[in-house]
C-alpha cells in the first residue's frame, strides 16, 4: 500500500510526532510491499523532508507557494488532498497535533475517505488496517476498520515510537499545486508562542500540581521540579478553574491528553476526569498525603506524604543525579 | 445574525464506562447523559453574538429522542429554536456531519458553532467535516472570537501557544474551553424551554465509512509501589526512576 504522511516541521526541523508517524507508516508499508511518501507543506521544507528518510520514508515531496507561507487550513487541505491523489495514496497519515486534527476531517471529506482519529495503534489484519483508538477519554478502547478505498489516520503523539534516525536522507522533489486566492479563505496572520516553555501535550516528562498545593505561589516548587527533570508543568482542573494556572496546562478529559514517559502528580486526587487525560503515561508517580487518593490506583510509584516536604527534596535529589542543570 | 450551535448528547464525564454485550458499543444502562461540555461554549458564544448583533440561535442535534434533553438545555440557556435530526443508529462522524450539513445548507446561517470535540468518541471531526461538505472556512479549537462586519478573527490554541486566524462569514468555528464562560439556565429559561417545541426531522442517511470491530476496557494497571511516607523516601524513588524505570 502507498502511504502519504503529512510531515510537520518546526524551525526547519522535522517534528518528533511526524517522525513517529513516518516510522508507523513504514512498519505498515513493509508488511504490504508498500511505499511511504512524506509530504512537507510550506517554506523551507526540504530539510525536514529529507530528514523523514531517517525514519523510513522512501521519498519526500515538498509543496511551497505564497499561499502556504503561513499555515492555512484551506490551502493545506488542498495541498494534502491533491498530493494524495497525485501519488495514488491508499492511506494518508497525519499526527493528531493541532495542525493534524484541524486538517484531517477536511482532507477526509475531500478524498471521500473514512477517518480514524487519534489512533494509538495500527495493525494489519488480512491486508486491512485495524486502528485502535481510545474513546470516552480512554475509559474504553475501540478497534475500527475504515471501509473506504482511501483512508485517513491521525496518530496520537508520544505513543508510536520513532526510533533513532538512521541518518539517511529521503530524496526530495517539489510538487506543484495550483493555488488560487480562494485557497487562503482561512489563514494564520500571527503566532504567539508562550515563553519558550514546553507544552504539556508534547513533553516527555510532566509534573502536575493540584489543589492540595493550596495557593498559586506554591507552584514554584512544581516549576522547579519540572525544570530539574526538563519537563513541562501540568495542572488539574481545580487549579485552572481557580485561576492559579492557565487553561493550556490543564490535563484531563476537558484539558489535554498526555502520554509522557513520566508523569508526576503532586497533590492531585486523581478524579476520573483527570485520570482520563494521563493514565496512558508510561510511568506515573503520585505524591499525595492521602493514602486513599485514587491517583495511587494508577501510580507505578507513590509517596504518601506532604508535598511541601517531598517535592523540594525530590527536585534536589534529581539535580544531584543529573549534575545540577 | 443567523447562528447555529451543533450539540451532542454524551455520557457525563464522571460516568463509569462498560462495554455492552456484542463488544462494539458501550452499555448505556445507568449512564447519565448530558450536553457535551464543549458544546456549552458553542451555545454560549451564539447567545452572546445574538445579544450583540440581534438574530436567531438554533440548536441542532443528530440522534435519538434522548437528545431532546440536551436540546432542552440549549433552549433553557436561551436558544430560540431546537431541531432534532432524528436517527436511532450509532453513526460515524461522517454520518453525523452529512445529516448536519444538509440541514445547515438549507438554513444558510452566518456562523455555525461546534464544540472542539465530543467527549464520547473524541473524534474532533464533525465540525471540520461539515465545513468541508459545505465549502465553508473553518477555524478549530477557538479560544477567542471577534466578528466585524463579515470578517472573522479567531484565536486558536496550538502546542505551546496561540495563533490568530482570519476568515470571513459564513464560517464554521469549533469551541475550546476559554472561549467564554457558559451561563447557567435561569429558572425562567428552564420553564420557558419546557414549552418551546423541538422540531423533528429524519436525519439524512449516508453509508458508514468506519466500522467498529471491537471495544474493550483498557487493561487494569498492577498495583504500584508505595516507596515511603515522607521526604526520606525520595532517594529511593529517584533510584527506582533511574534504575528500574529508566526514565530519568
Ligand atoms: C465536566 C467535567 C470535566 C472535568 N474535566 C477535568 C479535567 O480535564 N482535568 C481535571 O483535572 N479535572 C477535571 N474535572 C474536575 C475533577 O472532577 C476534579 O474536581 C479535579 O480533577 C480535582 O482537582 P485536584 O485533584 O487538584 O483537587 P482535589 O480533588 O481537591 O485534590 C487535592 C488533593 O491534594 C491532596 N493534598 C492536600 N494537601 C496536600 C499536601 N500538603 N501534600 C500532598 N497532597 C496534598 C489531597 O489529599 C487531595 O487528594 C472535570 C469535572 C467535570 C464535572
Ligand atoms: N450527534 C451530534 N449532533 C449534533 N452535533 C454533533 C453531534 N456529534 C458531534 N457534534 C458536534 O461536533 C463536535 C465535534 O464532535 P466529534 O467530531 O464527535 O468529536 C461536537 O462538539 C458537536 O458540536
Amino acid at each position: 500500500m502507498k502511504i502519504l504522511v503529512l510531515a510537520e516541521q518546526r524551525d526547519g526541523k522535522l517534528r518528533k510526532s511526524s517522525a513517529e508517524a513516518v516510522r508507523a507508516a513504514r512498519t505498515l508499508a513493509d508488511q504490504t510491499s508498500g511505499e511511504v511518501i512524506a509530504l512537507v507543506v510550506g517554506p523551507s521544507g526540504s530539510g525536514a523532508a529529507a530528514e523523514t528518510g531517517g525514519y523510513g520514508a522512501h521519498r519526500a515531496l515538498t509543496v511551497d507557494a505564497p499561499q502556504v507561507a503561513a499555515y492555512s487550513t484551506t490551502a493545506w487541505t488542498k495541498a494534502t488532498a491533491e498530493v494524495a491523489v497525485a501519488v495514488g495514496a491508499n492511506a494518508v497519515i497525519l499526527s493528531a497535533t493541532s495542525l493534524g486534527k484541524d486538517l484531517a476531517p477536511r482532507v477526509a471529506v475531500r478524498l471521500q475517505a473514512g477517518l480514524a482519529a487519534d489512533c494509538t495503534a495500527l495493525r494489519l489484519d488480512g491486508g486491512a488496517i485495524i486502528a485502535t483508538r481510545p474513546v470516552y477519554a480512554g475509559k474504553a478502547l475501540t478497534d475500527i476498520r475504515i471501509t473506504t478505498p482511501v483512508q485517513i489516520y491521525t496518530l496520537r503523539p508520544n505513543v508510536f515510537t520513532s526510533g533513532a534516525s538512521s541518518g539517511g536522507a529521503a530524496p526530495v522533489q517539489t510538487q506543484a499545486v495550483a493555488f488560487t486566492d480562494a485557497d487562503t479563505a482561512v489563514r494564520v496572520t500571527d503566532v504567539q508562542m508562550g515563553s519558550g516553555k514546553l507544552d504539556v501535550a508534547e513533553a516527555d516528562i510532566v509534573v502536575s500540581g493540584g489543589r492540595g498545593l493550596k495557593a498559586p505561589e506554591n507552584f514554584k516548587m512544581i516549576e522547579e521540579l519540572a525544570a530539574a527533570l526538563h519537563g513541562a508543568v501540568g495542572a488539574s482542573r481545580a487549579v485552572v478553574d481557580a485561576g492559579w494556572r492557565p487553561h493550556a496546562e490543564q490535563v484531563g478529559q476537558t484539558g489535554k491528553t498526555v502520554s509522557p514517559t513520566l508523569y508526576v502528580a503532586v497533590a492531585v486526587s486523581g478524579a476520573i476526569q483527570h485520570l482520563a487525560g494521563m493514565s496512558s503515561s508510561k510511568y506515573i508517580v503520585a505524591i499525595n498525603k492521602d493514602k486513599d487518593a485514587p491517583i495511587f490506583q494508577v501510580a507505578d510509584y507513590g509517596i504518601v506524604g506532604d508535598a511541601f516536604e517531598v517535592v523540594p527534596a525530590l527536585a534536589a535529589e534529581v539535580k544531584k543525579l543529573t549534575g545540577g542543570a | 445574525m443567523k447562528l447555529i450551535a451543533c450539540v451532542n448528547h454524551v455520557p457525563d464525564t464522571a460516568a463509569k464506562i462498560n462495554v455492552a454485550a456484542g463488544g462494539t458499543s458501550i452499555d448505556k444502562n445507568g449512564v447519565n447523559f448530558v450536553i457535551n461540555p464543549y458544546d456549552e461554549f458553542a451555545v454560549e458564544e451564539c447567545l452572546r453574538l445574538k445579544e450583540k448583533n440581534g438574530g436567531e440561535v438554533v440548536a441542532v442535534s443528530v440522534g435519538s429522542d434522548a437528545h431532546k434533553e440536551t436540546l432542552r438545555k440549549a433552549l433553557a440557556m436561551g436558544a430560540d429554536k431546537a431541531v432534532l435530526l432524528k436517527t436511532d443508529d450509532d453513526r460515524d462522524s461522517f454520518g453525523i456531519a452529512s445529516a448536519l450539513a444538509g440541514y445547515i445548507k438549507e438554513q444558510s446561517p452566518d456562523l455555525v458553532l461546534f464544540g472542539k470535540q465530543s467527549v464520547d468518541g473524541d473524534d474532533a471531526a464533525v465540525g471540520g467535516m461539515v465545513a468541508e461538505l459545505l465549502g465553508l472556512p473553518s477555524v478549530t479549537v477557538v479560544v477567542g472570537l471577534a466578528i466585524d462586519g463579515s470578517s472573522v478573527t479567531a484565536e486558536r490554541e496550538i502546542e505551546g501557544g496561540k495563533e490568530t486566524v482570519k476568515a470571513s462569514l459564513p464560517c464554521v468555528i469549533t469551541a475550546q474551553k476559554g472561549l467564554n464562560e457558559p451561563r447557567y439556565p435561569s429558572l425562567k429559561g428552564i420553564m420557558g424551554a419546557k414549552s418551546k417545541p423541538i422540531e423533528e426531522r429524519p436525519a439524512a442517511t449516508v453509508p458508514a465509512r468506519v466500522q467498529v470491530v471491537g471495544m474493550k476496557k483498557p487493561a487494569a494497571k498492577a498495583a504500584g509501589k508505595i516507596v515511603g511516607t515522607d521526604a526520606t523516601a525520595v532517594p529511593e524513588l529517584v533510584r527506582l526512576l533511574h534504575e528500574e524505570a529508566k526514565v530519568i
